[in-house]
């Protein structure tokens, strides 16, 4: 217990130092208010974002109303944005790999076209995402889809490949046929780079997200940064920035959290 | 009448420069619950033969039958135990056991029986629920043995199972697999490279030579058990045989030496 006050506070000394500075920096009138403004200003700010708008209605539950701020809709909306668009694209991703990792004529068949459109960023196909979807949710889910799909495509591949020889034959030596080889030796045998790629794939989804908020939705993380723009609310701008790392933050430790429940049995994993 | 026929059995890898002849008419019966022990150096076709009788790589002339039908393809009624372990570090130990179980669509509370007696068997039963990466090598080939006891083949065909342990515990799993032959009389094609490990376990040791892989030997080993290794018995038989395999040894380094002068 002790021990782990000792490292927060030694990861702590500086980010802490670093703000103390930029506070001092401000009080001292170094930068300007409107570009950067002090630490304090964003604090204010992130807690007026987070707060309720409005004061309580009849009828409306207290969790409800805690939860009516402008910021918690936006993390909301974005998170769902992320969460929608990753299944969509992993869910195609993940059949198709394990495909195209078990079989070498499917392997063949599509390989180049996938090579060809892998390199192309998702933010390029935002004209048409525009064209195709219009505005609203699905140009996003689209763009997260495809910033999701490679990643997981490509280790899936990956994974099945390198699956070892040896459980192929004891699982042979047992007499499984080759749909039990599939589901009960192959898939968990790529589990931990099909895992792998899912981390990539999200983090992906992520930046991807706050892209996609910022042309075509009205509400998001990434729309209301871009909305503080307009109005010169520099202070809502890295508010909403820190909003956006936490929550980058909160995925990674969901998704690290999942990856270290699954590959309990994997060697070399702590728990 | 012998289950295991193996008739004039060839096997060749073709390889870019020359095809290596690794069987050359071999011909072997092995009795219903024989112990026997495949015996050489690198090189000479053990694992080859074994493979053979496992279905993973089919002769290339003569055929293998077991109990008058000719091997196919791999099957449960010829569980392999490998010296890699090869159990599946994504299931604990009790359901690396059930696996062959529920592929061949056993009852469940059957399976749970047969998983508890295998447990109690192989002394495992403190470690049901761990995956193979927390187990020694030892326990980890225990849990092999198992998974291929549930099975309840008739023929039990093993790979070089000790060769990655150190002396101590492969004397240990030695005693235990001759203790579980003893119980349940099952047919063992054991492969391995160790004199003293051959004479220690099998009923007959078929010595075999290096390239093309024949049969040198077929000795039958005549001693009651448990065998004693510093019985002149035993010394004397392993001479014997030490003199049959280091013939062989020596082959091997020599074509060894050879490639090396090529490259």
């Amino acid at each position: 217990m002790l021990q782990k006050m000792k490292d927060f506070a030694h990861g702590a000394l500086v980010p802490v130092l670093l703000l103390m500075l930029w506070e001092a920096g401000s009080r001292a009138g170094l930068f300007s208010e409107v570009l950067l403004p002090s630490p304090t200003a964003v604090a204010i700010k992130w807690w007026a974002y987070l707060m309720p708008g409005q004061p309580q209605e009849a009828g409306q539950s207290t969790l409800a109303w805690m939860f009516s701020g402008e910021l918690p809709h936006d993390a909301y909306s974005s998170l769902f944005r992320v969460i929608a668009g990753f299944l969509i694209g992993a869910g195609l991703a993940l059949p198709f790999g394990l495909l195209m990792g078990a079989s070498t004529r499917i392997y063949a068949l599509f390989n180049p076209l996938m090579q060809i459109l892998r390199p192309i960023p998702p933010i390029a196909y935002i004209p048409l995402a525009i064209l195709w979807f219009g505005l609203g949710n699905p140009p996003s889910f689209f763009l997260i889809a495809i910033g999701a799909f490679f990643p997981v495509l490509m280790n899936t591949i990956a994974g099945v490949r390198q699956v070892d020889g040896i459980y192929l034959r004891a699982a042979r030596n047992l007499g499984v046929n080759q749909w039990t080889m599939f589901t009960r030796v192959i898939l968990p045998a790529a589990t931990p780079y099909i895992l792998a790629g899912v981390r990539i794939g999200i983090g992906t989804a992520f930046i991807v997200v706050i892209v996609s908020e910022m042309i075509a939705v009205n509400d998001g993380l990434g729309f209301r940064i871009l909305e503080a723009r307009e109005f010169m609310w520099s202070d809502k701008i890295i508010a909403g920035m820190i909003t956006i790392g936490l929550l980058g933050l909160f995925i990674d430790t969901a998704v690290s959290r999942l990856n270290n429940h699954l590959l309990r049995w994997h060697r070399g994993l702590e728990h | 009448m012998a289950q295991i026929h193996i008739n004039n059995v060839q096997k060749v890898f073709k390889t870019p420069g020359e095809d290596v002849v690794a069987l050359k008419d071999i011909n072997l019966e092995i009795k219903a619950g024989e112990f026997v022990c495949l015996l050489g150096p690198s090189g000479c076709g053990k694992s080859t033969l074994l493979n053979a009788v496992a279905g993973f790589a089919l002769p290339s002339g003569g055929e293998i039958t077991v109990e008058g039908r000719k091997i196919i393809a791999p099957g449960p009624d010829r569980g392999m135990v490998f010296q890699e372990y090869a159990l599946f570090p994504w299931m604990t130990v009790a359901q690396n056991i059930a696996f062959g179980l529920e592929v061949q669509k056993k009852d469940k509370a059957e399976i749970e029986l047969t998983v508890n007696q295998l447990l109690e068997l192989l002394h495992l039963k403190d470690f049901r629920d761990r995956f193979p990466k927390d187990l020694s090598g030892g326990m980890r080939q225990r849990v092999a043995i198992a998974r291929v006891l549930a099975l309840d083949s008739p023929i039990m065909l093993m790979d070089e199972p000790f060769g990655a342990l150190d002396a101590l515990t492969r004397r240990n799993l030695q005693d235990e697999l001759l203790r579980i032959w003893n119980k349940l009389g099952k047919t063992i094609l054991f492969v391995t490279h160790s004199i003293e490990e051959s004479i220690y376990l099998a009923d007959r040791i078929v010595v075999m030579t290096y390239r093309p892989g024949t049969v040198k030997r077929d000795q039958y080993v005549d001693m009651p058990r448990p065998r004693d290794p510093s019985s002149a018995a035993f010394n004397d038989l392993k001479r014997e045989l030490g003199r049959l395999v280091m013939e062989e040894q020596q082959r091997h380094a020599n074509d060894e030496l050879k490639l090396a002068a090529v490259d």
